[in-house]
């Protein structure tokens, strides 16, 4: 199974964008992990963040084909970079009067918070990476879960850099290959029928 | 009743109240859009009314030097204006439809021109704002019906959009990599009143750059891998013609003595007849092509994909390639089947004038000695049978007459590649085709427009008898336009490139493939009014195209071909470059 790839892109604000994007990814034939979109410091621009399921080349792919959308603006794929990639959690825990100290000590450890509670449930918001997320999810599961309601993830590149090189168009990764031929999933036969 | 108009090729309207003014004019949607037509110098259209396009048709009348072509179904529109389009260089094709099914029926011909990259604005009507996503008559959701076959769409939802949106789709359509575009238009929006200004400055979108300049560094590369070349070979596809670079590609050939295949889209960027000249690669490309590729140290693609048509099983593509070279304008192609180790992503044109230069004059005698051997082993062949006309006499007798002077639109299965291989083509936009998507009826309707964009230049449409049925309704566009078109319809009672498959790849069961109800097309074209004439002898082949061309207008020619008659060479399915069979 491929590590999911992480993609940050700027698009502009307008309707049908999302659309746009997400019918791109499926027709290419890739799976979306999780998929978050929101507004920016320009109102004109939004920023999605996209984790799909793909291999480097076919991540490679999808940039591309993304980028040639006539609506988005930038794509990073910032997998591997030094990034902050967090989700936020919201979940409704069965919490009769008798659980909920042990449940808010591991609460407390994630640094969660309680957001609203009721006389046998509550609702645990968590924020982190999908890591610390998924973590969280399974110690609440002794306890009953109720519902779950994730953001995925909004990432951003740590550091000063606010915007990284545009998409590689295939320049230096070039002296790389290797002389003879490099076919595409290892030549694998797509030949059609008529 | 026949309706005549004159066709003037004006490029500017006069104000519509004869008054010569700056003064913003107050001008519907309606006539904001038929203006801003005019001033993308947009001068035919191919479209059908219906109640959502109707304020549209409402005006039209008013602008005589917009040429409507009515056509029969919407299909057609698309198609005609994507033939109006891939056969002049520069120009854009426009169709309108309604709302609902109108719009539905454009999907094939977007797809069409999609996958060919011909630039296309459709003009779809809408339902009016408030109707959208109520389900109402005719309310179908076009942006996402037509989203993964256009290059861009845009829903129009204030009357002051209408003209920035048009400027910004014709350039959308034409520039880059061109593609359709489609502008959907609410049925309120064509009757809202608002200033008319036609923005003068260009189009500038920041998520639409230029395609950037090439390289110099990777120039300089190519031209060293040309340099060590031993045994070099360049493909060239229908990017070569939509930059119209084939004069750089003809001196690049010569300079380094570099032999040119194609693609089948690709099919005339290159003289068949020059001594550098290989021939369509591929899946049915000729042997002596594959074999080229098959040897060639330095491989040099140029404005083209690379898909499965030219690669055939993809682990036999180029096995002793040792460097490749790709040049396309869409970066989203480099690397997409096979890995370059040298691409530059710039227009095709641009790309080779400033290679050119860099690249030293050499010659490898003994690859070129090679070649020619190849061509004589492997010549492209059909084999004559008594009593049965074979459709490459019928092109070979279309040659001798017109030579390459004449446009070749071929329709889908056999017929196209006997169009492709059997006519000397010499020149670009000589030979035009579905390529991409394989749309069966593309041809028919599409003649239609590369008539009306080269109106002084002969136009055969070649067809088989079941692509052409399925666009025949265009037989009353036609003849009520005259539009003075040749159809040569290759009849063989069948579907012969599916005959043939299931002849040789499906264990020779033939299924669904005999359309033993073709009708009479001498009767067809005589219930339309259109000239038309049958033969299935040889020596009637010559006389009958004769008599088509001294005709003015169009004319039906149907010629009962070799039911048996198969396309070669060809690869068989799930075998590889090498594993081309030819004609016995």
């Amino acid at each position: 199974m491929n590590p999911s790839r992480l993609l940050s892109v700027l698009v502009e604000n307008r309707p049908g964008v999302l659309n746009r994007v997400a019918s791109m990814i499926r027709r290419r034939g890739f799976n979306i992990d999780s998929l978050s979109v929101g507004p920016t410091e320009d109102e004109t621009v939004s920023r999605m963040t996209i984790a799909v399921h793909v291999g480097r080349q076919q991540a490679e792919q999808a940039t591309k084909q993304l980028t040639k959308l006539i609506d988005v603006i930038s794509i990073d794929d910032i997998t591997g970079l030094r990034n902050v990639a967090h989700e936020l959690l919201l979940i409704r825990m069965n919490a009769p009067v008798g659980q909920r100290t042990e449940l808010l000590q591991v609460v407390n450890v994630f640094l969660g918070r309680i957001v609203d509670i009721a006389s046998s449930t509550m609702i645990i918001e968590v924020t982190g990476t999908p890591e610390k997320i998924d973590t969280f999810v399974e110690l609440m599961r002794p306890f009953g879960i109720k519902e779950v309601a994730r953001s995925g993830a909004v990432a951003l590149v740590r550091g000063d850099q606010t915007r990284l090189s545009p998409v590689d168009l295939g320049g230096d990764a070039e002296a790389a290959v290797p002389p003879g031929l490099v076919r595409v999933g290892g030549g694998a036969d797509t030949t059609g029928d008529i | 009743m026949i309706q005549t108009r004159s066709h003037p090729r004006a490029t500017t309207a006069p104000p519509a109240d004869g008054v010569a003014s700056s003064a913003p004019r107050r001008l519907t949607g309606a006539e904001i859009c038929l203006e801003s037509l005019i001033r993308e110098g947009v001068d035919t259209i191919f479209g059908y009314p219906g109640g959502a396009n109707l304020w549209i048709y409402r005006r039209l009348p008013e602008y005589p030097q917009l040429h409507h072509i009515l056509v029969r179904h919407e299909q057609g529109a698309a198609h005609a204006a994507d033939g109006y389009a891939r056969s002049r260089p520069g120009a854009v094709g426009v169709c309108f439809a309604t709302s609902g099914p109108g719009a539905l029926n454009l999907v094939t011909g977007l797809g069409t021109a999609y996958a060919d990259s011909v630039p296309v604005v459709a003009i779809t009507g809408q339902v009016a704002v408030a109707a959208i996503g109520t389900d109402s008559f005719q309310e179908s959701d076009v942006i996402g019906s037509t989203m993964s076959v256009v290059k861009h769409s845009y829903l129009v939802t204030r009357v002051e959009d209408i003209a920035p949106t048009i400027k910004e789709a014709f350039h959308v359509a034409r520039s880059g990599r061109p593609g359709p575009v489609v502008i959907d238009f609410p049925k309120d929006l064509q009757a809202a009143v608002t200033e008319f200004n036609y923005p003068e400055e260009p189009v500038r979108l920041r998520s639409y750059p230029a395609p950037p300049a090439p390289d110099p560094v990777k120039l300089q590369r190519i031209a060293d891998l040309i340099k060590q070349a031993k045994r070099p070979v360049m493909l060239i596809g229908r990017g070569v013609i939509i930059s119209q670079a084939e004069e750089e590609v003809l001196e690049l050939a010569h300079r380094a003595h570099i032999p040119v295949g194609w693609t089948l889209l690709g099919t005339g960027a290159f003289p068949l007849q020059d001594p550098m000249a290989l021939q369509m690669v591929g899946f049915m490309g000729a042997g002596y092509t594959n074999k080229a590729v098959c040897d060639a140290d330095v491989l040099m693609m140029v404005g083209m994909r690379c898909d499965d048509r030219v690669t055939t099983r993809l682990d036999s593509f180029a096995p002793r390639v040792e460097h490749l070279i790709h040049i396309d304008i869409d970066p989203a192609e480099i690397g997409k089947s096979v890995v370059p180790h040298v691409s530059v992503v710039a227009d095709a044109r641009t790309a080779l004038r400033q290679l050119i230069p860099r690249v030293e004059p050499k010659r490898e005698h003994a690859w070129l000695t090679q070649i020619d051997q190849w061509k004589e082993e492997h010549p492209v062949h059909y084999v004559k049978r008594d009593g049965f006309l074979q459709p490459q006499e019928v092109l070979e007798e279309m040659y001798a007459r017109c030579h390459d002077e004449a446009i070749v639109l071929a329709d889908v299965g056999n017929n196209q590649i006997w169009s492709a291989l059997w006519f000397n083509y010499a020149k670009p936009g000589r030979f035009l085709n579905s390529g991409g998507m394989g749309t069966m009826g593309f041809a028919f309707p599409a003649s239609m427009g590369v008539k009306l964009s080269n109106p002084d230049r002969t136009v055969f449409c070649v067809t088989g008898d079941g692509g052409f049925l399925m666009n025949v309704q265009e037989m009353a566009t036609m003849v009520e336009n005259q539009i003075d078109v040749k159809v040569i319809i290759l009849n063989n009672n069948s579907l012969g490139m599916v005959r043939q498959f299931q002849d040789d790849f499906y264990d020779g069961v033939q299924s669904a493939v005999q359309l033993s109800c073709t009708p009479d097309f001498v009767k067809l074209g005589e219930a339309f009014g259109m000239k038309a004439m049958r033969t299935d002898r040889r020596e009637e082949v010559g006389p009958m195209l004769d008599e088509a061309l001294a005709h003015r207008g169009p004319v039906l020619l149907a010629f009962d071909i070799d039911p048996r008659a198969n396309v070669y060479p060809i690869v068989p399915l799930g075998k590889g470059m090498l594993d081309f069979v030819e004609a016995s």
